[in-house]
């Protein structure tokens, strides 16, 4: 009992072929860039766009297969969608909203009425029923927009970006009050969120997507240890290396090559963590495998570390100590000699 | 008004007059003029002693009586076909949709005398629609009140499409999405959700209909002719009036302009922001 979701669609410049299963009662979060698709995919699996092709089950019915010309309409899914800028009807009263998914099916007005108030003190604000959602703060909106998705007991629960419209400010206090409430609904639920701190903290597991694609699907910290890709990469701070592993070496693309303690076979991501780079202004004597020459670029100051960013031919980010950073003369330009053990390089097949 | 001035605030009030050509006052102090003056007359020469009397005269009550009938009567007709008209205008694409809109719009620029004969030409008892209204349901259109209706009608309703359509265009459509994820079909999302979202859109373009209708005078006569107490409507019977009882056409003037002036001002929002 879950969602299985293999979504494909043209949408202007975005060409999205994506593949998806989240199981019953797991928090996935979808996590990608701007313009990724993530949007597309979620309104995708509310059908409010049309699949090219694939196909969509939810709890082994069939919601969605344009090759057996299958398509359940968006009002009879049992599918709950948190939109982004949550979309709180203007002219209803806030009880009137959450009302709203229970009157549409059928439920006599009092009860109506009746449960959406259980949901409005669920969600903490059994105050606001009598007013305009342009009353309330952006926070006391988005669990209003849940409360309202929630309502109608769907057995999947799509979330939009829901922090994204908050200011930075409050989002930490509603990230956590989010996660609650999330953490008491039962059914599956999936976030879309472009946010890494937002997607570590929440998703039992997190898919990235990237340019319509799955890039990488597991735990968080599977993710974060083992990227694979740039973009990936850069969110968890690691350096990304692809190329072809033998005899203990990763050849790279530009011809240089990495020596891993790791060994492996084939094709192989390998990354370095910027605290495993030293910094040399001669070259380096005694046990490091890989040492390579270039200009460093001072990027940003991160806590007690300072990212120098070498440019050689395989780029690469260090970080070091302000006074390493200081005695190397850094600052100045010229080239450095970074160097990295064999055992620091983490090698794992692409 | 002066209100809304100091509420611009000073700095934009000063760049506004700077940008300004300061010889632009002068015609444009030309054009106040020549649009109040003439409202300044029709208030001057009202008897307003004798007002009463002129308008509780039983020529000019079947009038007023006449014209609620026939401007309320083009607005319902209007509301009825003009507003899907323009929901298919907004949201959906057929062929010859750029036509339609046109043809739409065609009432605002024609002369209404020009709709008249037009309307006479299709309704009349020889056209091609009214022979066939006479012959299968005994129906007469000209110079009768239903035909009177159909003239206002012709002439108000583009209207009530248009500002409708603009509305519908301005809205959010994902409200409509929200509302099909809340399990809301077709016909319960236009009742409970567009309806009421473009209800101000709605109510402005039915404002502006039922005032063009209760002032059609060319399109009326032509076609629904001029007959007292069954199509002479105030605009008709202004214009009679005026050739024997002077007094009695302007206690209806007045009438029509008190009349335009709340419309105005129930659409002041609407037109004139005060953002």
């Amino acid at each position: 009992m879950s969602l299985e979701a293999l979504a494909r669609l043209e949408l202007g410049a975005l060409s999205l072929d994506a593949a998806l299963e989240v199981a019953t009662g797991e928090l996935v979060v979808l996590l990608g860039p701007n313009g990724a698709g993530k949007t597309t995919l979620l309104r995708a699996l509310a059908v409010l766009l049309p699949l090219a092709e694939g196909r969509l089950v939810l709890d082994g019915t069939v919601l969605d297969d344009p090759g057996a010309g299958i398509r359940v309409p968006t009002e009879r899914r049992p599918v709950g969608f948190v939109f982004q800028d949550y979309l709180l009807f203007p002219h209803l009263s806030v009880l009137e909203n959450v009302a709203f998914g229970l009157r549409a099916r059928g439920v006599a007005k009092g009860e109506a009425r009746e449960r959406a108030a259980g949901w409005l003190a669920r969600v903490g604000l059994p105050d606001r029923a009598g007013d305009r959602p342009r009353a309330l703060s952006g926070g006391q909106a988005q669990r209003v927009a849940l409360a309202r998705a929630l309502a109608t007991g769907p057995s999947l629960l799509l979330l939009d970006e829901p922090l994204a419209a908050l200011d930075a400010g409050a989002r930490a206090e509603l990230r956590r009050e989010l996660r609650r409430h999330l953490a008491s609904y039962e059914g599956t639920r999936l976030l879309v969120t472009h946010d890494p701190m937002e997607a570590m903290t929440m998703a039992d597991r997190l898919v990235v997507l990237e340019q319509g694609r799955v890039s990488q699907d597991g735990t968080p910290a599977e993710v974060s240890a083992r990227p694979r890709s740039r973009y990936v990469a850069d969110l968890v701070g690691l350096n990304l290396f692809r190329g072809t592993a033998g005899r203990g070496r990763v050849e790279l693309p530009g011809g240089q090559a990495l020596v891993s303690a790791d060994g492996g076979d084939g094709e192989v991501f390998a990354v370095v963590h910027p605290r495993a780079v030293a910094l040399h202004r001669r070259p380096p004597e005694g046990s490091p495998r890989n040492v390579w020459q270039g200009r460093p670029e001072l990027l940003e100051v991160v806590g007690d570390r300072v990212r120098v960013r070498v440019v050689g031919p395989a780029p690469l980010v260090a970080e070091v100590t302000p006074g390493a950073a200081a005695e190397l003369r850094l600052a100045d330009g010229g080239l450095v000699w970074a160097s990295v053990k064999a055992t620091e390089v983490t090698v794992y097949p692409a | 008004m002066r209100r809304r001035h100091r509420a611009v605030g000073p700095p934009e009030a000063a760049a506004g007059t700077r940008r300004t050509p300061a010889a632009f006052a002068v015609p444009a102090a030309v054009a106040v003029a020549f649009l109040l003056l003439p409202l300044a007359g029709l208030v001057r020469e009202t008897p307003w002693s004798s007002i009463g009397t002129e308008l509780a005269s039983p020529a000019v009550r079947s009038a007023l009586r006449l014209s609620v009938v026939c401007s309320v009567g083009a607005l319902a007709l209007s509301a009825l076909v003009g507003v899907p008209l323009a929901f298919l205008l907004a949201r959906s694409d057929f062929p010859g949709k750029h036509l339609v809109r046109a043809l739409t719009t065609l009432p605002m620029v024609l002369p209404p005398v020009v709709g008249g004969v037009a309307l006479l030409l299709a309704f009349g008892r020889k056209g091609i629609a009214g022979a066939w209204l006479e012959r299968a349901f005994g129906i007469t259109l000209p110079f009768t009140t239903l035909g009177a209706v159909l003239a206002e009608a012709f002439v108000a309703m583009p209207f009530l499409v248009i500002a409708t359509e603009a509305g519908l265009r301005a809205m959010d459509r994902r409200f409509e999405d929200a509302a099909a994820t809340l399990g809301a079909g077709r016909w319960t999302t236009f009742r409970r959700v567009t309806l009421p979202i473009v209800a101000p859109s709605l109510g402005a373009g039915a404002a502006l209909c039922w005032a063009r209708a209760l002032g059609e005078f060319g399109a009326t006569i032509t076609f629904a002719g001029n007959l007292p107490g069954t199509t002479q409507t105030m605009p008709l019977a202004v214009y009679l009036a005026l050739e024997s009882d002077t007094d009695a056409a302007i206690a209806l003037s007045l009438v029509l302009l008190a009349v335009s002036l709340v419309v105005l001002v129930v659409l002041r929002d609407r037109w004139f922001p005060t953002a």
